[in-house]
């Protein structure tokens, strides 16, 4: 039962994926149309040369003496024509494929990527990068070459096996039914392997994503792994994963490469009862041998691209199952739309409040309990608590990363659902302790924020931030490029690179989680005053182990257990004796 | 390309069965034409029906043997393939695993990566497809010249006359493909990285709003990638239409030539319909070996980006230096460095530690205080100056033993995507009690012993389904679980609070007390009570000895202190 059912979703799942696969082509109808006409021009030429030859066989003569010379060449030279037209057409089809699918890969991946920035927050904490990386390149490249080489393939095939049929009909009928029994024989043959060897070719594209997910992993802690004199068992596990992948590999090319021989052995029991039944058919007298010859060649020509096309359907096969994780990725859910009538907030002031938020991950493990938070316009809010207590969490809300589950969160009293999420996250500033710079320059990596600053605010901030001096000192300054991993650069550094970000926003809320975490104490005493300018003014939210950077707040919100569980200026909290104070006591233990 | 081949080697036996069992299948498919041709020419004028079908059943056969021949030749090859690639692979994630630091700096990670994983998957595909067309292609190629060439060699003659011309137009056009290919892999690399940079950063991506600046950045990264995969592609489509064109000529030739011969009653029209399958068997041959440059040009792009890393040296080399007689368990003697080898990241650093010492290394941001710690460990060479420990320097201690004394938790350290009990094993089988004390001493314990599934709990990708506290709290049980020598904790405790920092300083204290410790910290809390304070400042030691020592003579200290601790709190 759930065997068919399987099967029944299967055949379903690859007409959607055809379907879908079929819709970007059909985006570019007028170059599909050009492309089926050059097909068929180029492969009429092509196909009108065996008749040519044939017809100077036939000119030839059987026996000595009997040639005609000028209709041999007159053949000859028109066979000549004939052919290189069709050269010519077929290289402006490649020319016109390769340009259509280059469009259509591009915006295939356009459309990944697009999909990629608009998903939630929360799918990139789910998912391995490793994985979304070989899908970009992978599996789109499989696609694509299925697209380039397939399609052409297919097409020319399919005019070919027509063209060839009509010729060979009006040669010899009788001759044909000969492919009455090879045809069918072969239909059967590929769909049935076609059928094995689709799911193969899945298991072989998933496991080549779990291996470049596991590669990802490992490399980045290679220096951890080296450390603790573990590569031996990591080395092992990698085996595992890359068994996986190179037999799923093999698995799927045992069975696929199976497809060319047999259709190629139908082709040759044609070739063989033809070669039968055309000698019978001549000695009977019904057959002239130049007609034979050229029934022959068409002969090839017809079952040549029947072989093609069990390659390439063999091909499709893993180029389905490659588009079909592609697509998966594009219909992953986005975050949702605004809601109709969200405005995009303007001349914000800064008045946030959170009332009776409760939140939770994964709908099992509550992480928030009613947290109830009013933040005015300017003022410092510091949220401290034990580590997984959920201050994060506070500020994955905050910027509307995730969405309560209950309650309601407002900045100027409008609810954070009435407004756009881009006005409203672009009305924020924040650093967090996990800093992330791109590959560009750091003149780029600190403006990312404020397409309109100029060189002066740049250098203007890193100096505020303290980072100027040390750019100076990198051979080629500002214009230092920053790759990925690549270039020695401090945790620490890196965050006084993102607070000079920061610093370049005009914002009038501003988020600092751990910003300066791995920053030392003198150098965070030293922008202290820069600190200050960037918080003038703002309504601040400020997550912080070092309590000394936090005793100014106006609010200290302290949180254990997803509540909060005291709250109060600094005075107000050592004097209670609750939690914040034995905290900040045990900082002088 | 010659990196590749030794994997090729020790499976040149199943490679030549293969390939004879091919060269079978294969040469029954050009048996074919050549019994069809003697039907026509031999068979038939003497209108014996059963001889037509006697030779009949013999290409039948002819085309079985074929088709289980060719079968088996290709699974063959396929595993072949298979073989190669897993040892392919082993060997470089081997390599990639004993890359010195400076190494992995220089091929970036991400590269690193694309090596592994498109750059094999290229090799594999190419080494299977090699064997399957690159066998029969010039098996066909070779055996139908040499069929044709017993038939008729005049007309042979004619074929054999442009094969220089196709050579030659197929090697030009491959020799332009080769560089475009590869940068059309460089400008992939690119635009994976965007892809990377946008999974690991979209949180500040979002807050800025910066979706549709990165849209466009992704779009040029894109825009690249198709450009040079259409030049690449034009390129190499060249090649079939300028082959079609000779080989057309070329039978028009025969033709012309066979009707001279006919006519003169040296050779037979039977021969040339024959000779004309042939031609069609050698142009489809011709076809498949221009498809293999193609493939060729691709894979010795990727052959050769793998080939880079086999043949870096990797590890450092062991070297042959003097021991020093001392009862000091860690010397730093005149010590200096530099990544860039342009400016001094440190300098002139000189201390030594007794066993189950404290040293405390404090110090502005970017002061050089990793960097000792990484000198220690050996993953950089010094410049100048020698690291010894327990007397010997750490450049003649094998790498095995010198990685065994270290208990480490690195800035930044990393968890995998796997369970919290094989995160701090870390692939060392230590026992469940070691297991657990060390995660009692890293006070993670309790959060732990709270997961529905304890410390079986499956972790997600970079531990991003802990805080970052707890994330600390697993990577410090990982570091104590070994009973190390020696503990290097950098930066470890920032996102621990005051409280649980307290109580794990006093943990250390308690229960690893023969362990020489070193730990870098922001906080003096953290490090006041080591035997020996660092403070570094821009490479340099501008002040060492216990906390009280610092406070007397070190301003520089002092200030930090009374930032952090109110002034006369300390003692």
């Amino acid at each position: 039962m759930s065997k068919e059912r399987n099967e029944k979703n299967q055949v379903q799942d690859k007409k959607k994926t055809l379907l879908r696969l079929g819709k970007y082509l059909m985006q570019h109808k007028l170059m599909l149309f050009f492309a089926i006409i050059l097909t068929i021009t180029s492969n009429v030429f092509s196909l009108v040369g065996p008749r040519l030859s044939g017809n100077a066989i036939d000119a030839i003569g059987l026996s000595k003496g009997e040639a005609d010379f000028p209709k041999v060449f007159y053949y000859c030279t028109l066979m000549i024509i004939m052919y290189a037209l069709s050269a010519i057409l077929s290289y402006a089809l490649s020319v016109l494929m390769v340009n259509l699918s280059q469009k259509i890969i591009y915006k295939m991946r356009k459309d990944l990527s697009d999909k990629l920035l608009s998903m939630p927050v929360s799918f990139f904490d789910r998912h391995q990068t490793g994985d979304i990386v070989s899908r970009m390149s992978y599996d789109i490249d499989t696609i694509n070459s299925s697209l380039s080489h397939d399609f052409v393939q297919i097409s020319t095939s399919a005019n070919t096996i027509l063209g060839s049929l009509f010729m060979m009909i009006k040669i010899s009928p009788m001759l044909v039914l000969v492919f009455a029994v090879t045809i069918p024989i072969s239909l059967l043959m590929t769909r049935y392997k076609a059928k094995k060897v689709r799911p193969l070719f899945k298991k072989r594209s998933a496991k080549l994503g779990e291996l470049n997910g596991y590669a990802e992993e490992i490399i980045t802690g290679q220096k951890s792994i080296k450390t603790y004199n573990s590569e031996d068992v990591y080395i092992d596990r990698f085996d595992g994963k890359n068994s996986d992948a190179v037999s799923a590999h093999y698995e799927a090319e045992y069975h696929g490469s199976t497809m060319g021989p047999s259709v190629n052995f139908v082709n040759n029991l044609s070739l063989a009862l033809i070669s039968m039944f055309g000698a019978i058919l001549f000695l009977k007298g019904k057959l002239t041998p130049g007609n034979l010859s050229t029934f022959v060649l068409y002969s090839r020509k017809f079952s040549g691209p029947i072989n093609e096309i069990a390659n390439i359907l063999s091909e499709l096969q893993s180029s389905l199952a490659a588009a079909e994780r592609v697509f998966r990725l594009i219909d992953e859910e986005s975050e949702p739309a605004d809601l109709t009538g969200a405005k995009a907030i303007e001349n914000v002031r800064g008045d946030v409040e959170l009332k009776n938020i409760d939140f939770s991950y994964d709908g099992v493990k509550t992480v928030l309990k009613n947290v109830n938070l009013k933040a005015d316009k300017g003022s410092l809010i510091a949220i401290v608590g034990p580590t997984g207590a959920g201050k994060t969490t506070i500020i994955n809300l905050l910027m509307r990363f995730y969405d309560p589950v209950t309650g309601e969160i407002t900045l100027d009293g409008t609810p954070y659902l009435d407004i756009t999420r881009d006005s409203l996250r672009s009305s924020y500033a924040m650093v967090l302790q996990d800093t992330w710079l791109f590959g560009g320059t750091i003149y780029e990596n600190i403006a990312y924020g404020n397409k309109n600053a100029t060189r002066e605010d740049v250098e203007r901030c890193a100096k505020a931030a303290k980072i100027h001096n040390y750019i100076m000192a990198l051979p080629e300054g500002y214009d230092t490029y920053l790759s990925e991993d690549g270039i020695n650069i401090s945790q620490g550094q890196k965050q006084l690179l993102t607070i000079a970000r920061a610093m370049l926003l005009d914002s009038k809320m501003l988020i600092l989680d751990e910003a300066t975490s791995n920053v030392d104490t003198r150098t965070e005493k030293e922008i202290q005053s820069a600190m200050t300018t960037l918080m003038n003014g703002k309504t601040c939210f400020v997550i912080a182990h070092r309590l000394s950077t936090v005793e100014n707040a106006d609010a200290i919100l302290v949180i254990n257990d997803g509540e909060i569980k005291e709250q109060g200026t600094h005075s107000e909290l050592l004097e209670k004796g609750g939690i914040y104070a034995s905290m900040y006591n045990s900082q002088y233990e | 390309m010659k990196k590749i081949f030794p994997y090729i080697k020790p499976q040149i036996f199943a490679i030549i069965i293969g390939l004879t069992i091919k060269f079978i299948g294969t040469i029954m498919d050009l048996f074919l034409p050549y019994i069809l041709a003697y039907i026509i020419d031999d068979v038939v004028p003497t209108g014996n029906i059963n001889e037509v079908y006697f030779w009949g059943i013999a290409m039948l056969i002819v085309s079985a043997i074929a088709l289980i021949g060719n079968i088996v030749a290709n699974r063959m090859a396929a595993k072949v393939a298979r073989n190669a690639t897993r040892a392919i692979r082993h060997d470089l994630f081997t390599k990639i695993s004993y890359l010195s630091s400076s190494e992995i700096d220089s091929f970036t990670i991400p590269s690193l990566e694309a090596r592994l994983t498109s750059d094999t998957y290229h090799l594999h595909h190419m080494i299977g497809m090699m064997q399957r067309m690159g066998v029969r292609a010039p098996i066909l190629l070779i055996g139908g010249l040499i069929i044709a060439f017993s038939l008729e060699p005049a007309l042979a003659l004619v074929l054999l006359c442009l094969l220089p011309f196709m050579g030659y137009s197929v090697w030009t056009i491959s020799k332009k493909g080769v560089p475009l290919y590869s940068s059309l892999q460089s400008s992939v690399d690119n635009m994976i990285r965007a892809v990377r940079e946008h999974a690991s950063g979209i949180r500040v991506i979002k807050a800025l709003s910066k979706v549709d600046y990165e849209k466009e950045r992704f779009d040029e990264a894109n825009r690249d990638v198709v450009k040079n995969e259409k030049r690449a592609g034009l390129t190499m489509a060249l090649t079939n239409p300028v082959m079609n064109i000779f080989l057309n000529t070329g039978l028009t030739l025969v033709i012309l030539v066979g009707a001279y011969r006919v006519n003169a009653g040296v050779s037979e029209t039977g021969k040339i319909i024959a000779f004309l399958s042939y031609f069609t068997i050698i142009l489809n041959a011709m076809m498949s070996i221009t498809r293999i440059f193609v493939m060729t040009s691709k894979g010795s792009a990727s052959a050769k980006r793998i080939g880079d890393v086999l043949s870096s040296p990797g590890n450092l080399p062991i070297m042959a230096d003097e021991p020093i007689k001392t009862d000091a368990h860690i010397v730093f003697d005149d010590v200096t460095f530099s990544y860039n080898k342009k400016k001094d990241n440190i300098k002139n650093i000189s201390f030594s530690l007794k066993k189950g010492e404290t040293l405390g290394i404090i110090g502005a941001t970017g002061s050089g205080k990793s960097t000792v710690i990484n000198l220690l460990m050996r993953l950089y060479d010094t410049d100048a100056g020698k690291i010894y420990i327990n007397g010997e320097s750490v450049r003649s201690i094998p790498h095995e033993k010198l990685h065994k004394m270290f208990g480490t938790v690195f800035q930044g350290d990393v968890l995998f995507a796997d369970t919290i009990k094989n995160n701090i094993d870390f692939g060392r089988n230590l026992t469940d009690e070691q297991i657990e004390n060390a995660a009692k001493h890293a006070c993670a314990f309790e959060f732990i012993d709270s997961l529905p599934d304890k410390f079986g709990h499956m972790l997600t990708g970079k531990g991003a389904n802990l805080s970052g506290g707890q994330k600390q709290r697993v990577l410090l049980a990982r570091a104590f679980a070994g009973g190390n020598d020696i503990l290097i904790l950098d930066d470890s405790s920032s996102a621990l609070d005051y409280k649980t920092d307290a109580t794990l300083r006093r943990n250390i204290k308690e229960n690893y007390s023969d362990t020489t410790s070193i730990i870098i910290a922001q906080r003096i809390s953290s490090i006041k009570h080591a035997d020996l304070i660092l403070m570094l400042d821009e490479g340099e030691i501008i002040g060492s000895g216990t906390h009280e020592d610092l406070m007397k003579n070190c301003p520089a200290y002092r200030e930090i202190a009374d930032t952090q601790m109110g002034g006369g709190h300390f003692e």
